[in-house]
């Protein structure tokens, strides 16, 4: 290779380099995005050859069914857990900030959950939330409030939870690792200096601290509204669903949708509905951020 | 933050981060115990007992081999080596591109690969499973490798942060002494980039051993289980034989445990650098 000049050499590797790259971001990204658009329009069934065009009847159909507003209700139940596990991931954050023994073992303990297999914690979940072997309700009966055990996940009014909890203990950590590099990130001496001219602890907090993280609060915000949009794999794995239907969300329909009962054009359009509220959320985030700028 | 320290203060802050402890250790504690016990043990113990000895591995033994989790473990070992070698290569050659040479589209280039990141990838799979199929990869375990070889917007980031420190000087005295560009890539850029690429095949590795949902779709022969997916089937044969199901889950948990205490640093770097892009 060293034989061609370097504007040749240059050429060969860009494309030689990018191809691979290039290619897979094209097969696994781009087409099936496009693809999804595409066959939300059709009512194809996933096995026949033909792609039977319906125009806008799917999108008709998601919006007319009310029990898909339902099933963003149980969502909603997600987001809710999310923002106490920012708050709570804040907190912590700001705890390990200052000086503190033990303050990296905090830290690690802390953040274990988020590394753990996910499946593995969903059945750890179901083990601890179980009615009569459970260890949640045997804790509760212990500590003398036997009385308010349950089924967590058997209860269409609870599951939601138990599951926005479960969440929550794997995520925490996350959240509290990233404030934590953003609070890291504040030089020490700017508050120093807010301390020298007579501000207090609180002040300093809301002057300096803040607005130095008010944009990574803003990005956990954003990444936690997606989570709860996209929450799938706790109730896929704990409760199917169940019970009848209570812990649906809209991608455990989606995804039944198209490989349980074969609308391949109609989980495609709620795919599309999807991809189409993350974006609005992301314009929302990005507007926010500009007014934070000025 | 300041010399003075409160007693009080301290202690409130111990207080809850002592109770935070203890909310993600209680689940776990609860599996470790009933890990341990037999079947008899387990129905006749209360949970909080402890087992008559932690020295009785027969459970874990029973789901190595019956719960296919030995087979598991080797599946998952075999697609994330292969995952993280092809990974490797097509992330540092793209940020080695993009990272040095002027050229039209890498502005295009640069931009898809940020927007795909916010597609969400669940939903998409309707798609990517007709490709899988159409390659033949289905049920292989080749369909989750070529998913998850590709790179992101994160890794590029990361690598392009780093190849932006190496000054191109450097790159401009090995043309001099005849150097190609191939050349330069592998043993200038290369060995260079290796304390970012330590930090992404750590949390790479850590993404493939917890995903769930690819191998589901893509490999659903039960000689093909990962460990996700053969605690799965493992669990849905046996709804309640939890003792098992804690051995199982304990056996899975504990690489990643101790993958983790060893390479912490890593792993903060990598979380960190993954959520600021």
């Amino acid at each position: 290779m060293r034989h061609f000049s370097y504007k040749t050499q240059k050429q060969v590797m860009i494309v030689l380099f990018l191809l691979l790259p290039v290619t897979l971001l094209a097969a696994f990204g781009i087409y099936p995005a496009v693809q999804l658009v595409r066959l939300s329009f059709t009512s194809w069934n996933g096995y026949l050859p033909g792609k039977p065009w319906v125009g806008l009847d799917n999108y008709r159909e998601v919006f007319q069914s009310p029990e898909l507003f339902r099933i963003f209700g149980h969502n909603a139940v997600y987001l809710l857990w999310g923002i106490v596990q920012n708050a709570v991931g804040l907190a912590f954050a700001i705890l390990l900030n200052a000086r503190l023994r033990g303050r990296n073992l905090y830290r690690v303990i802390l953040f274990l959950p988020f590394i753990l297999n996910g499946t593995a914690v969903a059945f750890m979940f179901k083990y601890m939330y179980h009615s009569q072997v459970g260890s949640l309700n045997a804790l509760l009966s212990t500590i003398g409030f036997g009385h308010v055990a349950v089924s967590w996940l058997g209860n269409p009014d609870l599951v939601n939870h138990a599951l926005g909890f479960a969440g929550f203990w794997r995520n925490m950590g996350f959240n509290m690792v990233i404030y934590l590099a953003a609070l890291q990130s504040i030089p020490s001496d700017i508050l120093e200096a807010a301390r020298i001219d007579g501000a207090n602890r609180q002040q300093a907090f809301v002057r300096v601290t803040l607005p130095g993280i008010v944009k990574i609060v803003e990005l956990n915000l954003f990444l936690t509204v997606i989570g709860a949009l996209e929450a799938f794999e706790l109730p896929f794995l704990l409760t199917g669903g169940g019970p009848l239907g209570a812990s649906e969300t809209f991608v455990t329909k989606t995804m039944s949708t198209a490989f349980k009962f074969s609308d391949f054009g109609l989980a495609s359009a709620m795919s599309v509905i999807l991809l189409l509220l993350v974006a609005a959320v992301l314009v929302m985030q990005r507007l926010l951020m500009r007014r934070w700028s000025h | 933050m300041n010399g003075r320290s409160n007693p009080v203060r301290s202690l409130i802050t111990h207080g809850l981060l002592w109770l935070a402890a203890f909310m993600i250790f209680f689940p776990l504690y609860s599996i470790v115990l009933s890990a341990f016990k037999g079947k008899a043990e387990f129905a006749h113990s209360n949970i909080f007992e402890w087992p008559h000895s932690f020295l009785q591995w027969d459970n874990f033994e029973y789901v190595l081999h019956n719960g296919k989790l030995f087979h598991a473990f080797g599946n998952t070992i075999a697609i994330t080596l292969m995952s993280l070698v092809g990974n490797l290569f097509v992330s540092t050659m793209a940020a080695y591109i993009l990272g040095r040479f002027r050229f039209r589209g890498k502005i295009t280039i640069l931009g898809a690969f940020t927007a795909v990141s916010f597609i969400p990838s669940i939903t998409t799979q309707v798609a990517t499973f007709t490709i899988i199929q159409k390659l033949g990869l289905f049920n292989t375990l080749f369909a989750p490798v070529l998913l998850y070889i590709g790179t992101d917007i994160i890794q590029l980031y990361v690598y392009l942060q780093f190849i932006r420190t190496v000054p191109e000087e450097l790159d401009e005295s090995a043309m001099l002494e005849g150097a190609s560009l191939f050349g330069i890539y592998r043993a200038i850029i290369l060995p260079l980039l290796a304390p970012a690429i330590a930090t992404m095949v750590i949390i790479k590795s850590i993404n493939i051993y917890n995903d769930m949902y690819i191998p589901y779709l893509y490999m659903p022969s039960k000689e093909l289980g990962v460990v996700s997916t053969s605690l799965m089937r493992f669990v849905a044969d046996r709804t309640t034989e939890w003792q098992y199901m804690s051995a199982a889950v304990l056996l899975i948990m504990a690489p990643v445990i101790v993958g983790f205490l060893a390479a912490q640093r890593y792993v903060f770097a990598g979380i960190v650098a993954g959520a600021v892009k």
